[in-house]
């Protein structure tokens, strides 16, 4: 018999007879909050990511005093020229993002146009990640069903951290050591 | 390479004996729990649903392991048709087997690994070194316990028992290029370790990983993680490779609703953890296996009572509530899983065959912090109980039992067993039981036998209503219910 076929058979052994399950969902799947921008920014920041909040009018000058001076890969479909080719040697990456959750703090990545590659937003050790607000959703199931599996997808909260030594917080490991959010509304 | 706890001697309480008269061990170990103890209860008490979403997770898991065949099948052909390949694989022999034949395909001998429980358990990183693949383990803790030729001792953070001078002292020893004068502070043994494992990750072809959550549905793989290893790891080989315990399956994309709120807050105690990947089949060109693993998980599937500990999702919250673990630390338990979920797991999947692993059921004191906590609410002190009567126990210990079934089983019998024992209560000692009984009188004293019953008592007075009530003693004895 193959791995396969035993391990099914063995499973079909094990739970024969047994009941089934009805799944109560009886947490929060949509919930109210008032001032997502501010919510989400106030979570960010709680990483100790560096967050700024402008209207849209403003955000490529913010974004040129973020980058100035720093070889910044720009990904496809960011719309921006002036990018730098070679990961290992550029300072950051500066990406939109698809989907970000006010109550945890996350921006999510679905590495589609103006998102980059998964490599492209790792190895440079400062990520600057344009939100819009209307991509701020109020918590982690609204995410999920606003995302689409098939995409590779990258969560991201707060810059890169480590508790492994004595359980203090230490960031900047091996992903970014820098997040800086730009929040549009 | 670090050592494998497979076929390690000793039992429970001489492991954790010695432990406890470590005062270093203890100090570690007490700080990190109380921190990380502390920080958990403040994020789940953020969330006014949390209730709600542990009993969505229990039933969740419930749900997947009564139907693990059809959703088994469904992951292994979604994973197939996004160009990933499925391997099974019976043991850890077999598992072992699979991954090292794909990595000499890839004419590769070295591996970088994202920190997985599954290739410890299985110890991976023993057998693919016996065929002359080193594998680079790069999450901190991890490195930290590779390099020190040590054993983990907790589930999410390995090298909990050490402390920063003790890591600063195996960081100078192992790593050539780190500088004499590096200090104890965290942030500057993290940058070393970032340094250390730069270049690797850029060179390296081939990864491999566990997973914390697979979706049969679509076919997704989801590691959750902090340093950002894990992204190295997952997406810049051309190769990966992930082994995942069958029971880590959830049915569909919308589970991870419940489970992304769980994990981090129960296990880091954050609200989200840093990064999170995800990946469907072959991603940007790479090449995907995935090797699902039994290696006991049928046979804890099969115990109605026990097949309960399958639904962890080793968030480590169980460890750093209980006093046990607390005191002895993770090397007691002799197992990559310790603690109150070790204690539960380690004996279902590995039965009950050697010492070290019958007297894991006995490494609690039943107080039941750990079911409080557990984010899919394993009553982990009702599948000791039961582990318990399971366990082997010497022959005279269950003649005795048998005796005292039979007696307790029948008010005649213990009556007359009753005022056998007045008979004779000038001779039991005060204090300690002689020979092998002396073991149940190590942490308690012989209690006092009345020289009369309650019963005979209530017998002689008419139900207490005549007078010629009991002796002083005898009414002490009464309110014992003797």
């Amino acid at each position: 018999m193959s791995a396969r076929e035993e391990i099914l058979s063995r499973i079909r052994k094990a739970v024969g007879g047994a009941e089934d399950v009805e799944i109560p969902r009886g947490y929060r799947t949509e919930r109210q909050v008032d001032d997502l921008v501010g919510l989400f920014a106030e979570r960010v920041d709680d990483y100790r990511a560096i967050v700024h909040v402008v209207p849209s009018a403003e955000v490529p000058a913010m974004i040129d005093a973020c980058v100035k001076g720093k070889r910044m890969v720009i990904p496809e479909g960011f719309g921006r020229d002036g990018g730098w080719d070679d990961l290992r040697t550029a300072d950051g990456v500066l990406t939109n993002c698809a989907v970000a959750i006010a109550e945890t703090g996350t921006i999510v990545l679905d590495h589609g146009p103006g998102q980059g590659t998964r490599a492209q937003t790792l190895v440079p050790d400062y990520h600057l990640c344009v939100v819009w607000a209307d991509q701020i959703v109020p918590g982690v199931p609204e995410a999920v069903a606003r995302l689409d599996p098939s995409r590779p997808l990258t969560w991201i909260s707060g810059p890169s951290a480590t508790s492994d030594i004595e359980l203090n917080r230490v960031e900047g490991v091996h992903g970014p050591r820098t997040l800086e959010v730009v929040i549009s509304t | 390479m670090s050592a494998t706890f497979i076929g390690m001697p000793g039992n429970f309480p001489e492991n954790a004996a010695k432990a406890v008269q470590n005062s270093q061990l203890r100090f570690n170990l007490r700080k990190a729990t109380h921190t990380i103890r502390d920080r958990r209860a403040s994020v789940v008490g953020e969330l006014p649903d949390w209730q709600e979403l542990r009993a969505a997770g229990k039933a969740i898991k419930d749900h997947t392991l009564r139907n693990l065949e059809r959703y088994l099948l469904r992951m292994e052909e979604a994973v197939t048709r996004a160009g990933g390949t499925v391997h099974w694989a019976r043991d850890a022999d077999e598992a072992n087997r699979i991954v090292t034949d794909l990595v000499k395909a890839t004419g590769e001998t070295e591996v970088v690994k994202v920190k997985s429980m599954a290739t410890q358990e299985i110890g991976l990183n023993e057998a693919l070194a016996e065929h002359g693949i080193a594998a680079y383990e790069t999450d901190l803790a991890e490195l930290i316990v590779q390099l020190g030729d040590d054993f983990p001792s907790h589930i999410l953070v390995p090298a909990i028992h050490r402390n920063r001078s003790e890591i600063r002292e195996i960081f100078l020893d192992r790593m050539p290029e780190v500088s004499p004068d590096l200090t104890d502070d965290p942030p500057a043994l993290t940058e070393a370790a970032r340094l250390h494992l730069r270049e690797r990750f850029l060179r390296s072809k081939v990864a491999i990983s566990g997973a914390n959550f697979m979706i049969a549905e679509t076919g997704t793989l989801v590691v959750l993680e902090s340093e950002g290893n894990g992204r190295m790891c997952l997406s810049l080989p051309e190769t990966l490779i992930s082994v995942v315990g069958i029971e880590k399956l959830l049915p569909s994309w919308r589970d991870l609703e419940v489970f992304l709120q769980l994990l981090p807050r129960s296990s880091t105690g954050e609200r989200m953890n840093p990064y999170t990947s995800m990946w469907t089949g072959a991603v940007e060109g790479q090449e995907f296996h995935l090797v699902l693993l039994d290696n006991g998980r049928t046979d804890v599937l099969a115990d109605e009572v026990g097949r309960q500990a399958l639904r962890c999702i080793r968030c480590s919250a169980c460890l750093n509530v209980c006093p046990v673990y607390e005191r002895a630390g993770g090397h007691a338990y002799g197992s990559v899983y310790p603690g109150p979920i070790g204690a539960i797991l380690t004996p279902q999947l590995r039965g009950m065959g050697s010492e070290l692993d019958a007297s894991l059921p006995f490494a609690s004191s039943l107080c039941g912090a750990c079911y409080d906590v557990c984010p899919v609410a394993i009553d982990i002190p009702e599948v000791l109980v039961d582990l318990r009567a399971k366990a082997p126990h010497a022959a005279a210990e269950r003649a005795g039992m048998k005796v005292a079934g039979w007696i307790l089983n029948d008010h005649e019998r213990l009556a007359k067993a009753q005022r056998a024992a007045t008979k004779l209560r000038r001779l039991v000692p005060k204090r300690r039981l002689p020979g092998p009984l002396s073991a149940w009188t190590d942490t308690r004293d012989v209690p006092e036998i009345p020289e009369e019953s309650f019963r005979d008592w209530w017998e002689r007075t008419g139900r207490g209503e005549r007078s010629g009530g009991p002796t002083e003693e005898g009414l002490r004895g009464a309110s014992e219910e003797w």
